[in-house]
């Protein structure tokens, strides 16, 4: 009963979503407000694809910004090679992100806690040190891209950007969920609580936590590819920037791991932020916010915004009964 | 005579340049009440994280059920049917204790086909059985360190085990509760499952078991019945040694 009024409540809530970003793109004039939007859409998808190995399965991965970097230049090589269209880029992206999931997954899921860690930010350096030497692909210096004619009914690709993003996000935020609920989520966080006794309780821990990295794998990879269109530019040093590490862990804990509104809330409370702070201050700025943000919560509220109003909420009901 | 359920042939193992099993072989029978008694340090634990696949052995060979399981990772031998306790609670922090069950539940009982409702409700029959019922909605994470013993218990029995091993799950009762989890596990002896029970408090090993095996620096030192190991010079030698 409660089950399927929520269901009904999440999709209601996501269709709505997206059409708000569709009647956007067709009223706003504004460029700008777009060029931030996916920004902002964009961290989203990447916070809860982060969220659903570090938070669900308590596996701190480093490297998203590997994951995003080769869903960059999936996009880059598949509109040079043979000029393929966005969707196509987006769904590649995804499988390579999937299979990449996969393949880190086996060589580095063994290892716990930190270690793991440390192997994740390896992998971003090997990613991006491959595709630097990769000459197709623009090497070091990077490569200019040219924008298709726009489709119908958007008159700016900027805006078709925007709302392919909504759409990403209700997809990832749709997975997370449903990730959360499902028996997966229910291993998984057996998995981050204890380990051991949770292999000899039967959770098969290597598999659920190869499943679980290979979804996060995709979707940062999808993530990844609409940006080559969106810059209209692909480098290295900016595909692989460790900011999208750092900012999608920061985001997931500032939001709260438990839950799948939690990496949301984060993504959109600190990528707003910075997107406001770029334009009235510089993106140097950044950096310091998020550490500051970061510290902030850790200390004050460790378990994020979800963890705060799960104690205001208890609070309200103590002072009221 | 019927066949062994747990076959522990030869089984090592070494930390570094130190020996903690040192070729240990025993065969448990099917419905077997079974002691293993040991001073501290003698490898028990050790055999039983060899037993439950939470460390590989080094030397030797582990049947169950007449099949080899010495290489199978430590879920799927949950899933054939050995389920233990840890001697120091692990117990799934963020979860109620209700949902600690459900795990095990979930993932150790293969195509159980239980609505959540049944599912609950085997939850409910096992924290009965255990004296957890009215803590079913309490996070683990408040729990008191004897309660928190119990609930391995219970967590172990909702795995549907054939074979229980209890490492120390009485460790730090008081007399009255020695008796109450002493006789959940005579219960749960009665109903079929054969048990491995680990224990320093000797009147109950002696109560519960029907064969007694004392470990000493990771080998078997005396088996038998109860009275025979108790009598054992090697034994007392061990427990009065050091
Ligand atoms: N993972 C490990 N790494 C290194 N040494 C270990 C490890 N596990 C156990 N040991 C050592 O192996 C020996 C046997 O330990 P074990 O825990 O099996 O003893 P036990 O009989 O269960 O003792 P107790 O009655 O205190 O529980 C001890 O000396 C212990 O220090
Ligand atoms: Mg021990």
């Amino acid at each position: 009963m409660g089950g399927v009024g929520r269901h009904l409540g999440f999709w209601i809530g996501a269709a709505a979503f997206v059409a708000l970003a569709f009647a956007m793109a067709l009223t706003v004039r504004n460029e700008y407000a777009f060029f931030a939007g996916f920004v902002v859409l964009q961290f989203i998808v990447l916070a809860t694809a982060w969220n659903i190995l570090g938070g669900y399965a308590g596996y701190v991965n480093f490297g998203t910004s590997a994951f995003f970097g080769i869903g960059v230049y999936t996009a880059v090589f598949l509109l040079k090679a043979v000029a393929a269209p966005l969707w196509i880029q987006i769904g590649v992206a995804a499988l390579v992100g999937a299979a990449l999931g996969l393949g880190v997954g086996l060589l580095t899921l063994r290892l716990r806690g930190i270690f793991f860690s440390i192997a994740t930010v390896a992998i971003t350096i090997i990613a991006e040190t491959l595709i630097t030497n990769w000459k197709f692909v623009g090497g070091a210096t990077g490569v200019q891209l040219l924008r298709p004619p726009v489709t119908e009914p958007f008159d700016s690709y900027i805006k078709m950007l925007f709302v392919i993003a909504a759409v990403m996000v209700v997809i990832a935020v749709a997975l997370a969920r449903y990730v959360q609920n499902s028996g997966l989520g229910r291993g998984l966080r057996a998995i981050r609580d204890d380990e051991i006794a949770a292999e000899c309780s039967g959770v098969p821990t290597l598999n659920l936590k190869l499943v679980a990295c290979a979804l996060s794998g995709a979707l940062m990879c999808a993530a990844g590819a609409p940006s080559a269109m969106y810059l209209q530019f692909a480098d290295p040093v900016s595909a692989f920037n460790l900011n999208y590490s750092v900012s999608a862990l920061a985001m997931s804990l500032i939001g709260g791991t438990s839950h799948w509104i939690g990496p949301v809330l984060g993504a959109i409370l600190l990528a707003t932020t910075q997107q406001l702070l770029t334009v009235t201050i510089s993106s140097e700025v950044n950096v310091l916010v998020l550490g500051v943000m970061l510290v902030l919560f850790v200390v004050a509220a460790p378990e994020g915004i979800i963890g705060l109003a799960r104690r205001l909420w208890r609070w309200a009901r103590r002072r009221t009964s | 005579m019927s066949q062994a359920l747990l076959q522990v042939d030869g089984v090592s193992k070494r930390f570094g340049g130190f020996t903690a099993l040192d070729g240990v072989s025993v065969d448990i029978r099917p419905g077997e009440r079974f002691g293993l008694i040991g001073p501290n340090g003698s490898g028990k634990t050790t055999l039983i994280n060899c037993i439950s696949g939470v460390l590989s052995s080094d030397l030797g060979a582990i049947r169950f059920d007449g099949q080899d399981i010495t290489r199978l990772p430590a879920y799927k031998r949950t899933r054939r049917g050995i389920a233990r306790s840890f001697q120091v609670p692990r117990p799934f922090r963020s979860m109620t204790v209700l949902e600690n069950l459900l795990v095990a539940i979930d993932f150790a009982v293969i195509g159980h086909g239980l609505s959540t409702r049944q599912a609950d409700a085997e939850v409910y029959a096992i924290l009965d059985k255990i004296g957890l019922a009215d803590k079913a909605h309490v996070s683990s994470s408040q729990l008191s360190q004897v309660e928190l013993r119990k609930m391995e218990l219970a967590r172990a029995m909702a795995a549907r085990p054939k074979l229980l091993i209890s490492d120390e799950a009485m460790a730090g009762l008081a007399g009255a509760e020695v008796d109450e989890v002493l006789d959940v596990l005579l219960k749960l002896n009665a109903e079929g499952i054969t048990v491995i029970m680990i224990e320093h408090i000797m009147q109950a090993v002696m109560r519960f078991s029907e064969r007694v095996m004392c470990l000493d620096a990771g080998r078997v030192i005396c088996e038998g019945t109860p009275q025979q190991v108790m009598a054992d010079k090697r034994v007392q030698e061990a427990y009065l040694g050091t």
